[in-house]
């Protein structure tokens, strides 16, 4: 999905985002609360029922295709058809994963299934790994340190600058597309981390915009005080102004890198030698080199399941901060 | 300045140059291998020609109005179950999950849950006695199928974006309505959804905008097919620059589709008025 598709950044209300909030806005979320188990009475016991059974329907339905694909991951292939509606995993088996990380050898791989193509997902991973981590950094230091520009710093032109900027934010990522891959490929980047990373590397103005209505809460004696005691703007920056938006910091590096970690279209185009693989490509080869007969449901299962665990991951430690970041975007 | 230079580095060169390259390709023939050619108007005259262009065109607005119009009714009466029943962060979470995952895995597990011969659901069709459905495979199905899909994807983000709606609007005008005995149904069409205009002007823009680029789903499941079926816009436009190195012609495609993307956007907060909440009145 594109760039669009995200959360927009909150226009009024910067304390409420994220995960560690200002203490101002906890006792707001009790009376909300409290008022809502007001609402709970008036309820009839009826419609109770109801709306718990749609929601456990939800819950279900959202949880199910997750089960579904560790189920088929830990069976094997002959069970696919033996036992094609049994919930839990047939005949269990690590086969499927020594096979996608390139673990079993080719005849193995044939036996139970597999294509027997050559398919490294163990590579893929760390191929991700790196080039999510190296966008992460990189973006979210450069658009911190624009954010910090734009929401303290005092210069002339500042918000003409700003809104050049945001133009950014409106053109669709398909339409950069080519441009870029033409640009990639001039520079000889094509097939490199450095290719994939370099149009989101310096900066996103998603990034810059969110981050710079939270520099623009940050009390001004503050860092009014450190102008007195002598301090650089730059020690300033990264001493008082950048740990003081921190929480918010690290939510927005965190939302970033789960986008470029699940991103398909620009990684397909420019990285598709062996080593710059990323793992979303590899699936999407994996399952088109799969024989259309018989596929290898269970280690394209295991494959998903390895691009999706670390987002599993993500998402219990985070969870909170994420649905935070995304509720506060809605609201205006 | 230094805090500004990468960014300013990243904006030209990764936004503001592409922009203004994109445009000027689309008048060109260009195939990656010699100099772009400069030919006038010729790639938007062809695509006026293109039956495939247009039917790209048919077949994401199916997409779009299958996808946006479920998953909204959907989010909407989610989101108002989120809020009368559940305050459960454990419960969001595990709505917003598929948001998070990769398109491409999601694609993959539902490519496998409809699978005709193994599948899940054509095995229980099968099993209590209905036939068996191609969902891919059939021209009438796989647009549809696509759709509801990006649904399951997506429903848990368009949830929450409403549900921090419904959270701002103030509790003293619900009370006022219970007073004046209203009911459920004639609160949420009289209360709920008027002051909730704003949020879903919002948050209609943004996913109408993400989902007229479909695209991750559609490669790893159908490839454009059967037929034309799923070749959407975006698709597409891979295709003839990709597999046909048809520069040119791309870009102009791509010139068209961010003219709909902004037509679309700015019809939408136009009717919806986005800016201006009811409650301030």
């Amino acid at each position: 999905m594109s760039i669009l598709t995200r959360p927009r950044p909150p226009a009024t209300d910067p304390a409420s985002a994220g995960d560690g909030p200002p203490a101002t806005t906890r006792p707001r979320a009790t009376v909300r609360s409290r008022a809502t188990d007001e609402g709970f009475r008036t309820t009839s016991r009826r419609s109770r029922i109801f709306g718990w059974i749609a929601l456990g329907v939800v819950v279900v339905g959202t949880l199910f295709p997750f089960w579904w694909m560790i189920r088929t991951a830990f069976s094997t292939n002959n069970a696919m058809f033996s036992d094609p509606l049994s919930l839990l995993p047939v005949e269990f088996t690590l086969g499927a994963f020594e096979r996608v990380l390139g673990i079993a050898s080719t005849s193995d791989a044939l036996a139970e299934g597999g294509s027997g193509a050559d398919i490294n997902f163990g590579l893929y991973l760390l191929n991700s790994i790196i080039v999510c981590v190296l966008i992460t950094v990189g973006q979210v230091a450069f658009s911190t340190a624009a954010a910090y520009a734009f929401g303290v710093l005092r210069w002339r032109g500042r918000d003409t600058v700003f809104a050049i900027f945001l133009v950014a934010l409106l053109v669709p990522a398909i339409f950069t597309l080519l441009p870029n891959f033409i640009l990639v490929k001039e520079l000889g980047l094509l097939n490199t981390f450095l290719g994939i990373a370099l149009p989101s590397i310096f900066m996103s103005p998603f990034v810059v915009f969110f981050l710079r209505q939270f520099f623009l809460g940050v009390n001004r004696s503050i860092l009014e005080a450190a102008v007195i005691d002598g301090a650089g703007t730059w020690r300033i920056f990264y001493r008082i102004a950048a740990p003081l938006v921190a929480p918010q910091i690290v939510t927005i590096a965190i939302l970033q890198f789960i986008f470029y970690w699940n991103d398909y279209l620009w990684p397909l185009l420019v990285g598709q030698t062996e080593n710059s693989t990323l793992l979303t490509v590899g699936l999407g080869i994996f399952k088109s080199q799969t024989p259309q007969g018989s596929p290898d449901w269970a280690g394209l299962m295991a494959g998903a399941l390895l691009a999706a665990v670390p987002i599993f991951i993500l998402v219990v430690i985070f969870g909170r901060r994420i649905i935070g970041s995304i509720q506060s975007s809605g609201v205006k | 300045m230094l805090f500004l230079i990468p960014a300013l580095i990243g904006f030209t060169a990764f936004f503001a140059w592409p922009t203004v390259r994109g445009v000027a390709l689309s008048f060109t023939e260009f195939n990656l291998l010699r100099p772009p050619e400069w030919i006038g108007l010729d790639n938007y005259v062809a695509i006026a020609n293109d039956p495939v262009f247009w039917n790209s065109l048919a077949v994401t607005s199916e997409y779009v109005l299958i996808n946006i119009g479920v998953q909204t009714a959907a989010a909407l009466v989610l989101a108002v179950l989120l809020q009368r029943f559940t305050r459960s962060m454990v419960v969001r979470g595990v709505v917003l999950l598929p948001y998070l995952i990769a398109n491409v895995v999601v694609a993959l597990v539902w490519f496998w849950l409809a699978d005709y011969n193994l599948g899940l659901i054509n095995s229980t069709l099968d099993a209590v006695g209905f036939d068996r459905v191609g969902f891919f495979g059939n021209e009438a199905l796989a647009m549809p199928t696509i759709a509801l899909i990006n649904v399951w994807r997506h429903l848990g983000y368009t949830t929450l974006l409403i549900f921090a709606g419904l959270q701002a609007i103030p509790r003293d005008v619900y009370e006022a309505a219970e007073v004046d005995g209203a009911g459920e149904a004639r609160t949420f069409f009289g209360i709920t959804l008027p002051l909730l205009r704003p949020v879903l002007a919002f948050v209609l823009v943004i996913t109408l905008v993400g989902a007229f680029q479909i695209f991750d789903t559609i490669a790893v499941t159908t490839a454009g097919g059967p037929v034309n079926a799923t070749r959407a816009i975006t698709y597409y436009i891979y295709e003839r620059a990709f597999d046909r190195f048809d520069f040119g012609y791309a870009s102009a495609m791509s010139v068209i589709l961010m003219l709909i993307l902004g037509a679309v956007a700015l019809i939408q907060l136009r009717v919806l008025r986005a800016n201006d909440s009811d409650l301030e009145r």
